[in-house]
């Protein structure tokens, strides 16, 4: 027997992945009532899938409606499965797939913004240089003591973990990051 | 509640559970009582209207709705209490998930004061069942009760049907609230499932299916959910085409087994004509199936030369398993509509000799008999008690459940199935003790036909407490069981796969099923020599009360034709190949791991 084929062999679907795993971001506009949140995770920690980043909120008051963004990562034919079992939940609304949409678009990627909150504690020297780096960074300072200050940063994830990664050795103390939010450039909407 | 106006939309939370089941055409009730639903027994109580059903577990009052739902077409109903009754029920959710069942499973919950106290009987019902239905609520206000019972009605048998859940706190069934019927319930918006197949989409199908040489039709379990029409039209499809044709597990019946493209059911214990269409096709067109990897065998290897038409009322089917050239998203019945429609319009229809070669080579494959087996006169084969009881009751209207395992398979390669609706059986989740239970479900909904559950020694005692059931209510279903005291379809996997060491497959300590039915109240039939088969089976069908048969067959027997795991549907190990030295060489290092 063809000795490449055998290994592959399944009653399941378990033939390894050949195709290239690709991260995406998701919209997805839901009715706001309890458990939703908890159909969308249930669902990815399920059926397998990954969640890089999941931010929620409320984005519709009157016609509660809550908007969802998930960055999440598979092949091409996983993402259309993942997009496909959302559309399944019943309070879903729509999903969009921000990333596919750039790229119709002619763009790279849609574009996507995180939020985090930073503490960082010192004295003397290395307090001039943290403010310095803030100050390169545009991280506003939202909380001070003569011994710490609370930056807050807005920007590309990378952005903020550079920061994160410049601050660390001058006293960082904790860090929290809303996750991404994330909508496509141009007029319309999604 | 003080407001005592005689206003008829006033009314505690029990009634509006009552009037909502009667408004949306519910005769019939599975269930089974507890604390957290005594209101709404109560109210069972004070009506006529609807008829309880008092089964002896909530399994069973899942799969009873089950088969009722198959066999009707209806929405199965079903109503346990809080905690242990909603995780009895969790099974038969998961199950109706699977093979798109509709189900409405009302569960009592602790009072709203209680939720998240560790109250007595108290579980996280919408939590534990979310994964398992297609969507489920927690009703925290009688107000809205009414409005989410008909939504439940409403999701549970639209769109790809399933299993939904109402969970009912105590508290709010005392209430008093305001009943709204369902004509003026609000539905929801985010839930719109598309029902016609996009035009275009048939279009392209129908001119691909026109310039097939080697077609076939491939359909399941949609076929059946789509309603009588939509087998009526696939009949009409089949004659106009001359497409042959084959079916999953769930969709026997759709097409006749007595009709002339009929090829048997597929995959992977499927026949050798239908899976060897399937690999060597040209042009296949699924209706109303999932490419599920009980039918396609090794992924890679699948019908390899085909372009594919996928019809689906759920567009996550699309794509998931099997890339797809042509998807129609939409309900089979329309769709298949459209496709008659369009292909008698045709301008040119394809000609005979267009599929002439490819009817010949079926006609090579189904020589081969891959369903044959070598009989006996001294022992029962259980093959043979099958093909003798399809015999018996061959002229009657006769509904057939199975429990899992090989007497399922084959009952689904040896009963011949004509009608939809008439077969009822576990398929994506492999439920053993589902038979017992739906046969129930199966009687209620049809009290003058023969139901008989075909079972195995093994399954049968998953649910047999429901004897109880069948006898309270007068459900004379015939319980035939294929005994040859192992876990049959365990044992022949432990051959195939693990040296024939039989870990724990066989069944010491057997119940005597004739006393076990007596016990109950029914009666028992014992068969061990293959010459008194017929005359027991025909006294089995004229007792008008539940019936235990206790046919004793082959213990060694094996379920062939097989395709062994990791192979594909070329590689089918054949009941005359299958000799101890290729079945015990059938499945490979890799095929091992898999199940």
């Amino acid at each position: 027997m063809n000795a490449h084929q055998q290994p592959t062999g399944s009653a399941y679907f378990i033939s390894p992945e050949t195709a290239k795993v690709e991260s995406h971001t998701l919209s997805v506009l839901v009715t706001n009532e309890p458990g939703v949140l908890a159909r969308v995770i249930g669902l990815f920690s399920g059926r397998g899938y990954n969640i890089e980043s999941l931010t929620v909120s409320e984005t519709e008051h009157e016609s509660h409606l809550s908007r969802i963004t998930i960055v999440t990562n598979g092949t091409p034919t996983v993402l259309e499965q993942i997009k496909a079992q959302l559309e399944r939940i019943v309070p879903v609304h729509r999903v969009v797939d921000l990333t596919v949409r750039a790229g119709q678009l002619g763009q790279e990627r849609p574009i996507e913004r995180e939020v985090a909150l930073i503490k960082v504690a010192g004295t003397g020297e290395s307090r001039a240089e943290v403010l310095r780096l803030a100050d390169a960074f545009q991280a506003k300072v939202v909380d001070a003591t003569v011994g710490h200050f609370i930056f807050e940063i807005t920007g590309k994830s990378s952005k903020i973990d550079q920061f994160v990664a410049v601050v660390k050795p001058l006293g960082l103390i904790e860090v929290c990051r809303t996750g991404i939010a994330a909508m496509n450039r141009g007029a319309q909407g999604m | 509640m003080t407001d005592t106006t005689d206003n008829g939309n006033r009314m505690t939370g029990a009634e509006i559970v009552l009037r909502a089941l009667k408004d949306n055409g519910v005769e019939h009730l599975f269930g089974y009582p507890g604390g957290a639903v005594l209101p709404i027994y109560d109210e069972i109580f004070q009506q006529d209207d609807i008829q309880h059903i008092l089964v002896r577990h909530e399994q069973g009052a899942g799969h009873a709705a089950e088969g009722y739902a198959r066999s009707t077409g209806k929405v199965g109903v079903m109503l346990v209490t809080s905690g242990p009754g909603a995780t009895n029920a969790v099974t038969p959710l998961q199950d109706a998930l699977m093979d798109s069942i509709p189900l409405v499973c009302l569960t009592g919950q602790v009072p709203t004061t209680l939720i998240g106290s560790d109250a007595f009987q108290e579980a996280d019902t919408v939590g534990i069942t979310r994964p398992c239905t297609k969507h489920n609520w927690l009703v925290k206000d009688v107000n809205q009760l009414a409005g989410v019972i008909h939504e439940a009605f409403r999701i549970a048998q639209t769109g790809r049907p399933g299993p939904v859940v109402v969970d009912i706190p105590k508290d709010v069934q005392f209430a008093t609230g305001t009943y709204v019927p369902p004509s003026e319930a609000q539905a929801s918006k985010s839930y719109t499932p598309k029902i016609e197949g996009d035009l275009k989409a048939i279009e392209a199908a129908v001119e691909l299916m026109a310039t097939a040489r080697r077609p076939i039709l491939y359909t399941g379990g949609g076929v059946i959910n789509a309603g009588p029409e939509a087998s009526k039209l696939l009949r009409e499809l089949v004659e106009l085409t001359d497409f042959p044709i084959t079916s999953t597990l769930m969709g026997l019946g759709a097409y006749p087994a007595s009709g002339k493209n009929w090829l048997g059911m597929l995959g992977m214990h499927g026949s050798y004509e239908a899976n060897m269409a399937m690999h060597d096709c040209d042009v296949m067109v699924c209706v109303g199936a999932r490419f599920d990897d009980r039918i396609t065998g090794r992924l890679n290897a699948f019908s390899p030369n085909s372009r594919k038409v996928h019809i689906d009322i759920d567009p996550s089917s699309i794509n998931k398993n099997v890339r797809v050239d042509i998807p129609i998203i939409g309900d089979v019945g329309h769709v298949l509509d459209d496709m008659v429609r369009l292909w008698r319009a045709l301008p040119k229809k394809p000609e005979k000799a267009q599929t002439s070669e490819w009817h010949a080579s079926i006609e090579t494959w189904r020589a081969r008999k891959s369903f044959s087996y070598k009989n006996s006169n001294d022992v029962i084969m259980p093959q043979y008690a099958l093909e003798r009881l399809a015999e018996a009751t061959k002229g009657r209207d006769t509904y057939i459940t199975t429990e899992v395992g090989q007497h399922q398979m084959w009952a689904a390669q040896f009963f011949g199935f004509e009608e939809p609706n008439h077969w009822m059986t576990s398929g994506g989740l492999g439920t053993m003790g589902y038979g017992l239970p739906a046969a129930l479900g199966v009687q209620v909904a049809h009290p003058e036909a023969l139901v008989i559950d075909i079972a195995g020694d093994a399954s049968i005692q998953m649910c047999i407490q429901e004897m109880s059931c069948a006898i309270q209510h007068n459900l004379p279903v015939k319980i035939f069981i294929l005994n040859n005291q192992y876990m049959g379809m365990v044992r022949q996997w432990q051959q195939l796969l693990h040296g024939n060491r039989l870990s724990n497959s066989y069944t010491e300590a057997m119940p005597d099923f004739v006393k076990l039915a007596e016990a109950y109240g029914a009666v028992g039939i014992y068969c061990d020599d293959p010459r008194e088969l017929d005359d027991k089976i025909a006294e089995m069908i004229a007792v008008d009360k539940p019936v235990i048969f206790d046919c004793r067959v082959a213990n060694l027997a094996n379920c062939f034709p097989m395709i062994p795991s990791g192979k594909a549907h070329n590689e089918m190990l054949l009941p005359d190949e299958a000799s101890d030295e290729a079945v015990a060489t059938a499945i490979d290092a890799k095929g091992r791991q898999l199940v």
